[in-house]
């Protein structure tokens, strides 16, 4: 039997990534390290800004959106490496570089939003 | 294409491969190339806003003092420019990606497809939502 490419999966990755991405990192970027760190608008509390990280659901969404965009990330910027550049023979470097970079940060993130406290 | 060359060799009835050589910089020529390109490139940002996020968090679950400094980090101008530039990246993101959505699902009523802004649309309207809602939870928080 053929050897399966393992392609598809991180292709889905990549699509979720995308999606969870545009739904949810403008808004986020626009306000926690934009508007409220200029004093646009007016920021929450240190604790209640706390305490809405600690809830469970948003800590699942933030590993979600985290994850999944890393993943994104990581299969965008390899084609572009591939495409723009075109050093698809440095594979050996950019495959690992991509998604074990993806891979590092998701186990950050889950050792982060576990631990919140 | 080198590992081609490298591999190719010489017979009767295939003298050597014919690969045009393109430019590295093809994507610089047409608008349509260019914007694949600024396209392709605004994954680098989302991983920077998934590191700006691991670092707000590290920041708050530490303690007060340094999410404080964390603000102050925040407000650097080679931050902020960066955090602009990144915004203008991640609306690219999403306005693309919304767009793309129609041609990724090709829903066929009675035959015929539907109009691209049947999908385009209902994505534009959610993603409004998505980010009220979000902002309400963080605004009253």
């Amino acid at each position: 039997m053929a050897k399966r490419s393992n392609e598809p999966i991180l292709w889905v990755l990549f699509s979720a990534g995308g999606v969870v991405a545009a739904f949810l990192i403008p808004v986020l970027l626009f306000l926690l390290f934009l508007a409220f760190p200029l004093g646009w608008i007016t920021p929450p509390s240190y604790h209640g800004l706390l305490a809405l990280v600690r809830l469970p659901i948003t800590r699942l969404a933030l590993f979600v959106l985290s994850f999944f965009s890393l993943f994104h990330w990581a299969h965008r910027f390899r084609y572009t490496l591939y495409d723009g550049l075109q050093i698809k023979h440095l594979n050996q470097l950019i495959f690992p570089f991509c998604y074990g970079g993806a891979v590092v940060g998701s186990v950050i993130a889950g050792y982060i939003l576990w631990n919140i406290g | 294409m080198s590992q081609a060359r490298q591999n190719a060799t010489y017979t009767e009835f295939r003298p050597r491969w014919y690969r045009a050589r393109v430019s590295t910089w093809w994507w610089m020529g047409r608008w349509s190339y260019l914007k694949f390109i600024l396209r392709e490139i605004s994954s680098v940002f989302v991983a920077w806003f998934v590191v700006e996020l691991l670092l707000a968090l590290n920041a708050l679950s530490t303690g007060p003092q340094e999410y404080s400094e964390f603000q102050l980090f925040l407000r650097n101008p080679v931050v902020v420019a960066t955090n602009v530039v990144s915004l203008f990246f991640v609306i690219f993101h999403a306005l693309t990606w919304f767009n793309l959505a129609p041609k990724a699902m090709a829903v066929r009523v009675r035959g015929k497809r539907i109009p691209d802004l049947w999908i385009a649309g209902p994505n534009y309207v959610a993603w409004a939502a998505v980010s009220a809602i979000v902002a309400w939870f963080l605004l009253r928080a």
